[in-house]
């Protein structure tokens, strides 16, 4: 799709400026709710400049004039980014994230901020503070979270590939509910500076695209050291992995008997064995492995991500961040201890307070060791589970998630059977690992189902060249 | 199972201020998250060490303490621009005590 652009971009079969005309049209006529902003001044003159690039005949990158969109969790200078908050309604990203640099350096065309989960917390983009975004599909349906709206944009084809952010699952799922490509690399492997952290040692910024070959052609544009992310490297563990041939003959593929359990649809489980089936009859070897300690994955991720969430959203307390209602004039208290308990009341929604709340809980004296400290030596037994099967496997095929979209509003009053829906998806980012979902699929009644590709530590192009091989 | 004293402390801890049905709710809701969590109690750990963040094979990062651009990042003034109440340049807030 990109490089098809590309080529008519160049060959001046349409210009930059048309092409961002249409996007932005379509973006502004969806009743899906993908976008919490749309930048149609910023992206005019962004696809005016690759105009002109064109005109003078210079060679313009892959990615120049291509409509993309970026989900409203990373920074993007002079625009509002409010990480789908009331508490960040008013405020202005006074810089871009490094992602959103190197892609203007690429000549991006940025249609608009895309919804998603307040603060990327949730499954299903529900927990937004300006709606749910619908799951094009099938409209009373979420888009899966928390990149719902980058993934209902890209799948309604409102823009060609969106940047999102996976913590537990946050690219993949979406990208599988919404029948699209979702891309989450190593951690370290893209820089997280500007992206407004949630829990800083599981956040990786992903990419949502139609198809493989796009998700390759963006993460090779954002990927790389950054001297601003402390956590952003090239170097990552260093495990013995077996040849890579050409596509899947010869290769070998792990299916962990862990994730075939009860509890995953039906129709999911058959086409999860669909696509396990095609890539053995292109040569692939399949064997069955185990993750001994994938039972407790969901348990570790449930205490991880809300203690270090709580720490990081300690910030958002009413002086800094964009102008709030509630301020020094307006309140007749007299502390400031009022004003952040009264703005944070007002401005944060129900799920971020109970994860802020299980945060500080696991965190609090008398509490750290059988929590924070006991889930943080289990997530090195789940390292160690995937480590030693990547030193048997090139590759692990699983579920994105075990189950295909639900209703709009079905799972929002009960927060635990929303957390069990990530059960597939959390173990990566436990892990570190990179890992795809392609589209595998589609239910009776019309729903994407996504296939999982997880590879090991930095081998982002093995999961590609797979992907490309298996995708529907 | 949490008290409601205890949801009143954590909330405390979390500078979050909840009304009285706001409590019950987060005590059940917290409750049962909770009582999923505990599974973890089960793992045995014994002399596992604890993972360091999200990547492995990682070295310290060091540079010199030392004022440098940081890219395209506003000034100083254009960031406080952003606060809720500024005086004389300076972000206004209610006193500590």
């Amino acid at each position: 799709m990109i490089k098809e652009l590309h080529n008519k971009l160049i060959n001046k079969e349409i210009s930059a400026v048309e092409l961002t005309t249409e996007y932005l049209a379509r973006a502004k006529k969806s009743d899906l709710n993908a976008f919490i902003t749309i930048t149609e001044s910023e992206a005019l003159e962004q696809a005016a400049v690759v105009d002109e690039a064109i005109e003078r005949g210079e060679e313009i990158p892959l990615l120049a004039g291509i409509p993309a969109s970026i989900k409203d969790l990373l920074m993007t200078e002079g625009v509002r980014t409010t990480a789908a908050s009331k508490i960040l309604e008013n405020y202005i990203a006074p810089y871009d994230a490094t992602v959103v640099k190197k892609l203007k350096e690429n000549g991006l065309v940025m249609i608009g901020k895309n919804n998603c989960d307040e603060f990327a917390m949730g499954s299903s983009t529900e927990n937004s503070a300006f709606g749910p975004t619908k799951n094009p599909y099938d409209k009373t349906r979420v888009a899966g979270g928390t990149s719902g709206g980058s993934a209902a944009a890209v799948a309604s084809d409102l823009s060609i590939y969106s940047i999102g952010t996976d913590t537990g699952g946050s690219v993949r799922q979406p990208a599988a509910f919404c029948g699209v490509v979702g891309m989450k690399p190593t951690y370290g492997a893209v820089s997280r500076f500007g992206l407004i952290a949630d829990a800083s040692s599981l956040d990786q910024v992903g990419v949502i695209a139609k198809s493989v070959e796009d998700a390759e052609i963006v993460f090779n544009a954002i990927k790389g050291k950054d001297e601003r992310d402390a956590t952003s490297t090239l170097k990552h563990e260093n495990i013995k992995t077996l040849k890579q041939n050409n596509g899947l003959r010869g290769i070998k593929i792990g299916i962990p008997k862990e994730y075939f359990s009860e509890g995953i649809d039906q129709e999911v489980g058959e086409a999860i064995a669909d696509f396990i089936k095609r890539a053995k009859d292109l040569g692939a070897e399949i064997v069955e492995i185990s993750l001994p300690h994938m039972e407790y994955a969901l348990t570790v991720y449930y205490i991880i991500q809300p203690a270090e969430a709580s720490a990081n959203l300690a910030r958002y307390d009413g002086v800094r961040y964009g102008k709030l209602t509630i301020n020094n004039k307006q309140s007749t208290n007299n502390q400031l201890i009022d004003i952040y308990k009264k703005t944070r009341a007002e401005f944060l929604g129900p799920e971020v307070k109970r994860r802020i709340m299980l945060g500080t809980y696991a965190l609090s004296a008398g509490y750290y060791d059988a929590y924070y400290k006991k889930a943080q030596q289990v997530r090195t037994l789940i390292r160690e589970d995937f480590k030693k099967a990547f030193e048997e496997v090139n590759l692990i095929f699983a579920p994105t998630a075990p189950h295909p979209a639900w209703k709009i509003g079905e799972k929002i009053d009960d927060p635990l059977a929303m957390y069990l829906e990530d059960i597939f998806t959390v173990p990566v980012n436990i892990a570190g690992l990179p890992a795809l979902s392609v589209p595998a699929g589609i239910t009776k009644a019309g729903l994407p189902i996504g296939a999982q590709i997880i590879g090991g530590w930095g081998k982002e192009e093995e999961i590609f060249q797979a992907g490309k091989t298996l995708e529907l | 199972m949490l008290t409601q004293e205890e949801v009143k402390h954590i909330a405390d801890l979390a500078r979050l201020e909840l009304v009285p049905e706001e409590i019950e709710k987060y005590q059940t809701q917290l409750g049962r998250i909770l009582d999923y969590i505990n599974k973890l109690a089960e793992a045995k750990t014994e002399g596992v060490s604890t993972a360091d963040g999200g990547t492995t094979d990682l070295e310290n990062v060091w540079r010199t303490d030392e004022k440098s651009e940081i890219g395209n990042q506003k000034s100083g003034t254009d960031l406080i621009k952003m606060a809720g109440e500024v005086e004389g340049g300076q972000v206004k807030v209610k006193s500590v005590f």
